[in-house]
């Protein structure tokens, strides 16, 4: 082989770091979506329950609407056990500090659902003691709208996270 | 139906008992400051009044629209009886302070607490008057009329969020803004 058509062909391996760094690029293309797909359907949620949401989350829960259908099936009540924050309720100021602390417990990776109005944006609650949305205290992936939310945009709020987390580029580490 | 609280009391405390008004079977009682402690104690002894149950404890706030500036309003209620009054105390602005009726009635506890908490009305002769709803670092009492309406005190830094434009479009008279 000439040195020019070296120089033109697709790979050239020249160091070891490199090759390690194409090998691991190889292995996360073919192994994201598998990852990806085996993440979405194994969610373990950890109700931050605060306020009235709370009922709906019950019922979502329940078996008339069933979220173990999605593979969303048990709250664990440990951040440590969770990947999943639902935030169901109002956020006060007081609150806040608690609620970082439990996301930050959270082991990577982790997603999170603000659940109701109060959550998504504060609600009707513009006042001295509600935080405009939970998004201000920690990053949200899904908000579901509703006051309280029908239990179907639940479950629809959680099938667009599993897209999301379907979706995924670059979280797998190896 | 609970006349009878406020013709005794009346009778009993004379000029302590600035006004009464009876209106829709809401008997009301405004009374001294300086001589709170003795009337309480007595709408709980009395054998006719019997006025054991301490239902709520809270304030108002006429700010620029009366004077004194805050009422202390205490709601009670007997249970044997059951009869209940309203008793509304006159505070000023300068001086908001109100004997503590806690050792009358140990149910006014955290009634009194809430009252300082929210209206900043310091209940003299309370065992524990420290904030019960807010956190310590709150300054100021949220309740009063004069504390800005959209005034927060956060705990933590908040994150920026990025302000996501509607796409329905409002006319501008619609929007309730100034």
């Amino acid at each position: 082989m000439s040195e020019e058509n070296l120089l033109q062909s697709e790979v050239v391996v020249t160091r070891r770091a490199d090759a390690e760094s194409w090998l691991r690029q190889q292995i996360e293309r073919l192994s994201q979506p598998v990852i990806n797909w085996s993440r979405k359907y194994s969610l373990f949620g950890y109700p931050f329950v605060t306020a009235c949401c709370g009922m709906e989350y019950m019922s979502v829960n329940s078996p008339r609407y069933d979220l173990a259908r999605f593979g969303a099936e048990f709250p664990r009540f440990s951040p440590r056990q969770a990947d999943l924050l639902w935030i169901v309720g109002t956020i006060s100021h007081k609150q806040a500090p608690i609620l970082r602390r439990v996301y930050e417990q959270m082991a990577d990776p982790k997603w999170v659902i603000a659940f109701g109005v109060c959550a998504s944006t504060g609600g009707f609650y513009d006042n001295y003691a509600t935080v405009q949305g939970a998004d201000k205290v920690i990053p949200v992936d899904v908000y579901i709208p509703g006051c309280p939310p029908r239990p179907e945009q639940v479950l629809d709020g959680l099938r667009m996270l599993q897209d999301k987390i379907q979706a995924e580029r670059g979280r797998v580490m190896i | 139906m609970a006349q009878i609280i406020l013709e005794r009391l009346q009778r009993k405390f004379g000029d302590a008992v600035l006004a009464v008004s009876s209106e829709h079977g809401d008997e009301t009682a405004v009374v001294q400051r300086d001589r709170l402690v003795e009337i309480a104690q007595f709408l709980r002894d009395d054998p006719e009044l019997q006025l054991d149950l301490p239902v709520c404890c809270t304030a108002i706030d006429w700010y620029q629209k009366r004077e004194p500036r805050f009422e202390v309003v205490y709601h009670l209620f007997s249970l044997r009886r059951r009869h209940r009054i309203a008793v509304k105390v006159p505070v000023s602005e300068a001086d908001p302070t109100c004997p503590s009726l806690t050792p009358i009635w140990r149910g006014m506890n955290w009634h009194e607490r809430e009252t300082w908490d929210l209206y900043g009305i310091r209940f003299t002769g309370h065992p524990n008057l420290k904030r019960i709803l807010l956190y310590e670092e709150f300054v100021g009492h949220p309740l009063r009329k004069d504390y800005p309406v959209d005034k927060q005190q956060p705990l933590v830094k908040l994150r920026p969020v990025r302000e996501v434009p509607t796409q329905r479009q409002v006319p501008p008279e619609m929007l309730n803004k100034p």
